[in-house]
């Protein structure tokens, strides 16, 4: 290429990662900030939104990657991360983004939340854990606590609710965060952590529903009734590092682990957030490119499969 | 009347308990029959368990193409009494099978092991010839020749070897092939357990040699140097792998479940060189979405699967279809049903079920094909189908085609071209103007591949304008509907009639026999038997199931004197689809459904007896 047109890498503009859909969540939704979260980050850092996979699955939720103005899909209910996998494995040079509803995550997707977590592909997956169902009227979802009612519930949950980071940890995620879709600044910068993360990194983040959760309310997570905000920011304190320096010491990983699942179950006045854990592990798409070494150079999508010369198998069956 | 085939075929058994080492010297056995220049046809039945249960290999040669097998056998080899007599006396109710021995031809050889030192009477039969082989001392007597004396314990699995030694030197077999066959499959670090095999043949040839002086009635010699062929021994997991090699296969998804899996392992094994990804999920609904995922970013993908896997499919199934996806191609792998059914059994059960695989209309292509070039070129065609028409491909094959052993001439695959399909060019790096979804006359919306600037589109499982984008405005609703259902009359128009069916025989016939799948073998050996009866027949074999070349079979079958669906199910699923897509009901139905594939005779007595007895409908199932 001649010197003169290695000309300056265009800069992306906030707007372009935005399109004209028109946003159909309830006013007030804390899915707002989530999507500006993620546009923001993106923008940031400047990735090309044509080298952007956002991947949902069904809810409320389901449908940000219509709104962000990049390559997407909006799958099935609990199967985002499925999907996102495969897409990932299929061109690795994509910024892959799984988004979705607690429900999707925890409920009908968490045997792919778990298995995603041991499998370690380079992208992320971010939950808007609201406490109910949103898109199916404000059924009880995976996280509401057992005892709590919300006002779309005839009756009080009798089943526990699962605490989303404690299972990250036991699943293997190597990157563990958790974030406020109202506090949209610290939210993008956690967005952005999450994407840099090699491996996948999972962001729940509480998100405020008000049409059907009136316990987990903007005032409630501001915490208006006890005079102070419930939301505790992990890295207020300064001697907290979730980072594992050595991650051939199972030592570091326990203690790291340990202290991330103490934050973790912080409950009624003060809600952990931050990142909760990371360590670089070598990712699924790595190892699948130790296998087939031209993967470290080019995506899946790129090599050249249709010239094969398959006469050797046949060879091996003669 | 005898035909050319069933005067000049052999049919060699081998039993014995599963873990045991059957599988590897039937097809060591199979293979030095192949380099002989004879044609092979092999199949095994198994129990769903690892260890111990009975299993048997079944090997049919002969000097002229053979492709199924007969109930008779020739020449029983049994590890164990199970395989002579059945497991009647330790089962509570029904017996699990009765063993092989009533099914020896008159004049039929069994050979087994003189320890078990069975009384002959308990045989029955006097028309047969015993061959009784102390397997632990024969092989006590190789193991010193190499100098392995008094290891004969620690060796125990090659008494398998020894009965394969007394096969041939009972029946006269050229040694040397053996020898090449066990000398090909032990090779490298494994060279110094060939020579222990081919010692362990040798002496059991010579025992048997010496011992035994009455020869069966039919025996099998190698055709001629000058006209043996170079021929393969090929199952159909294998030839359905190398197609997908050869159509640039970059993903294959799955979740381990017999029948598919041997398929997916040997992609693992062979795929990395080939570039080719193999991912092993945490259930098959992972599987279908994540190659769903994969054939949306542009890459050809795959899953296999059987029964109870394609029923977690479902959902992805559908959606892969409303977002129009690439793929994915499901290679379904039947296995007898419902639910857990017999896993390790062959069924046809699973047609209406590959033609209804989820909720809602929309498009989709099913083929069925019925040996190994057929699985080829179909496995192969599905992904240009997959991408050409962006809907996902259903190959419907079976558990007996799977893990039969088929000989093959060589797969013709000059005629096979990569067709990728309508990939969408932007003009800009904008992309203004593309719609993802844009509504055509043939109903096919030019694709992007993720990653390529002006390509972006969004899709959706929810009902989308041709921007991808949610809605459920009405008109959208039927232009989408109309839009994607048009790709499958554009599908039919374009899939060559080939690719559709086969009318086997004469055009004309006195009788036509109709069928799909891996039945074909059977059948096609079976039509010259038919015809000694004094009938002439063809043999229509339905190949698209989805979308279903109705007209051309509709005329076939309305010029039909006479017809005879021949099916590996309960409930005659191909019939149905015929009635259902051409209004015209078959006159006989022979059915099989105990899990086991057809033997020839099952499929030449099934339709004389339909036909004798005037039935609608004939069951057969021969022990
Ligand atoms: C297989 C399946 N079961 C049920 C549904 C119905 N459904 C649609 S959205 C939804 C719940 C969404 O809740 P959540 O995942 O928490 O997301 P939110 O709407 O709260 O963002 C359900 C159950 C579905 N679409 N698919
Ligand atoms: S129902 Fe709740 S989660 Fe859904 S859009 Fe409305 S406010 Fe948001």
């Amino acid at each position: 290429m001649p010197e003169a047109a290695a000309a300056a890498p265009k800069k992306f503009a906030l707007q372009e990662y935005k399109t004209e859909v028109h946003v159909d969540w309830c006013p007030g939704c804390g899915d707002f900030g989530i999507l500006s979260s993620i546009q923001q980050a993106l923008f940031q850092l400047q990735i090309p939104p044509y080298k952007v996979a956002m991947i949902s699955g069904i809810g409320c939720s389901g449908k940000t990657p219509h709104y962000i103005d990049t390559y997407g899909l909006h799958t099935l209910h609990g199967r985002a991360l499925p999907v996102a996998t495969g897409a990932k494995l299929a061109n690795n040079q994509l910024t892959v983004v799984a988004v979705g509803g607690d429900g999707d995550g925890y409920g009908i997707g968490a045997g792919y939340f778990v298995n995603s977590g041991r499998r370690n592909v380079d992208m992320t997956y971010i939950v808007f854990n609201n406490g109910v169902y949103g898109l199916t009227k404000g059924q009880a979802s995976p996280t509401l606590a057992k005892g709590s009612k919300t006002k779309s519930m005839p009756e009080a949950s009798i089943q526990e609710g699962v605490n989303p980071i404690a299972l990250a940890l036991g699943a293997g995620y190597t990157w563990i965060g958790r974030g406020y879709a109202l506090d949209v600044k610290n939210l993008v910068s956690l967005v952005v952590q999450a994407i840099s993360h090699k491996g996948t990194s999972f962001l729940d983040v509480f998100q405020t529903c008000p049409v059907y959760n009136d316990l987990r309310t903007k005032e409630w997570y501001a915490g208006e009734d006890i005079g102070r905000t419930r939301i505790r920011k992990l890295d207020a304190d300064a001697k907290w590092d979730p980072i594992v320096k050595d991650p051939a010491s199972i030592d570091e990983i326990v203690e790291k682990k340990g202290l991330a699942l103490r934050a973790s179950y912080e409950t009624g006045d003060s809600l952990a957030t931050g990142v909760f854990y990371s360590i670089q592990l070598p990712t699924y798409d790595e190892q699948l490119a130790m296998k087939v070494p031209a993967l470290k150079d080019h995506p899946l999508v790129d090599l050249p499969l249709y010239q094969r010369d398959v006469d050797p198998l046949f060879a091996e069956l003669a | 009347m005898p035909t050319e085939l069933s005067r000049r075929e052999f049919s060699w058994v081998l039993g014995g308990p599963q873990g045991g080492g059957i599988n590897a010297s039937a097809e060591i056995y199979a293979k030095a029959l192949s380099h002989g220049g004879l044609h092979v046809f092999a199949n095994i039945e198994f129990h769903s368990n690892i260890m111990g249960k009975h299993s048997y290999y079944r090997v049919t040669a002969a000097p002229v193409p053979v492709h199924s097998h007969i109930d008779e056998i020739h020449m029983l080899v049994a590890l164990d009494q199970e395989s002579l007599f059945g497991d009647a006396p330790e089962r509570k109710h029904y017996p699990s099978h009765t063993g092989h021995v009533h099914q020896v031809a008159r004049g039929g050889g069994v050979i087994y092991d003189a320890d078990l030192k069975i009384d002959p009477g308990r045989f029955g039969r006097d028309d047969i010839n015993l061959y009784p082989i102390p397997f632990f001392e024969v092989l006590e007597e190789a193991l010193k020749e190499v100098g392995k004396g008094g290891q004969s314990r620690k060796y125990i699995v090659m008494r398998n070897t020894v009965a394969l030694g007394a096969s041939i030197g009972i029946s006269g077999y050229d040694e040397e092939l053996l020898f090449d066959a066990i000398r090909n499959e032990f090779k490298g670090r494994k060279a110094e357990a060939a020579e222990m095999n081919v010692a362990a043949v040798r002496a059991a040839a010579a025992y048997a040699r010496s011992q035994f002086k009455t020869k069966p009635e039919r025996r099998l010699l190698p055709v001629p140097v000058e006209s043996r062929k170079d021929r393969m021994l090929i199952k159909g997991f294998q030839a359905v792998g190398i197609a997908k090699l050869k159509a640039g296969l970059g993903m294959q998804t799955y979740y381990p479940i017999s029948p598919a899996t041997d398929e997916s392992v040997y992609l693992e094994q062979k795929g990395p060189q080939y570039q080719c990804t193999v991912v092993q999920c945490e259930d098959e609904i992972a599987s279908i979405n994540m190659a769903i995922g994969a054939a949306h970013m542009g890459v050809r993908a795959a899953t296999s699967t059987a029964g109870p896997g394609f029923a977690l499919m479902s959902e992805g199934f559908g959606f892969a279809a409303i977002t129009e996806a690439p793929g994915p191609v499901v290679f379904l792998w039947q296995r007898g049903g419902p639910s857990t059914g017999l896993p390790t059994r062959t069924e046809q059960a699973d047609l209406q079920f590959a033609l209804h695989p989820a909720h809602g209309d929309f498009p989709h292509i099913v083929v069925a094909p019925g040996d190994i070039d057929e699985s080829f070129t179909d496995s192969f065609e599905s992904f240009n189908w997959a991408d050409r028409y962006q809907m996902p491909v259903v190959v419907l094959l079976e558990k007996f085609l799977a893990s039969s052993m088929f000989s093959n001439d060589g797969i013709d695959m000059s005629k096979l071209k990569i067709d990728r399909g309508l990939i969408h060019q932007p003009v800009d790096a904008d992309g203004d103007g593309y719609r993802r979804h844009a509504i055509t006359a043939d109903g096919i919306s030019p694709r992007t591949i993720p990653g390529m600037p002006g390509g972006i589109f969004s899709t959706t499982s929810d009902e989308h304008d041709p921007e991808g984008h949610i809605t459920e405005g009405i008109e959208n609703r039927i232009a989408m509907m109309r839009k994607r259902m048009a790709k499958l009359e554009t599908a039919a128009r374009e899939i060559p009639a080939s690719s559709k069916f086969t009318l086997h025989g004469p055009r004309q016939a006195d009788m036509t026999l109709v069928a799909w799948g891996a039945t074909k073998g059977a059948i096609v050996d079976a039509m010259s038997e038919l015809e000694n009866d004094g009938r002439s027949v063809n043999f229509l074999q339905i190949r698209l199931m989805r979308p279903f070349p109705a007209d051309a079979v509709a005329a076939i079958l309305r010029n039909a004197r006479l017809t005879v669906l021949i099916e590996n199910n309960y409930s005659a699923q191909l019939g149905a689809l015929i009635s259902e897509q051409t209004g015209i009901a078959l006159d006989h139905h022979v059915l099989k459904y105990d899990g086991r594939p057809f033997s020839r005779n099952e499929i030449v007595e099934g339709v004389r007896s339909a036909l004798s007895e005037q039935k609608k409908e004939v069951m057969v199932s021969h022990a």
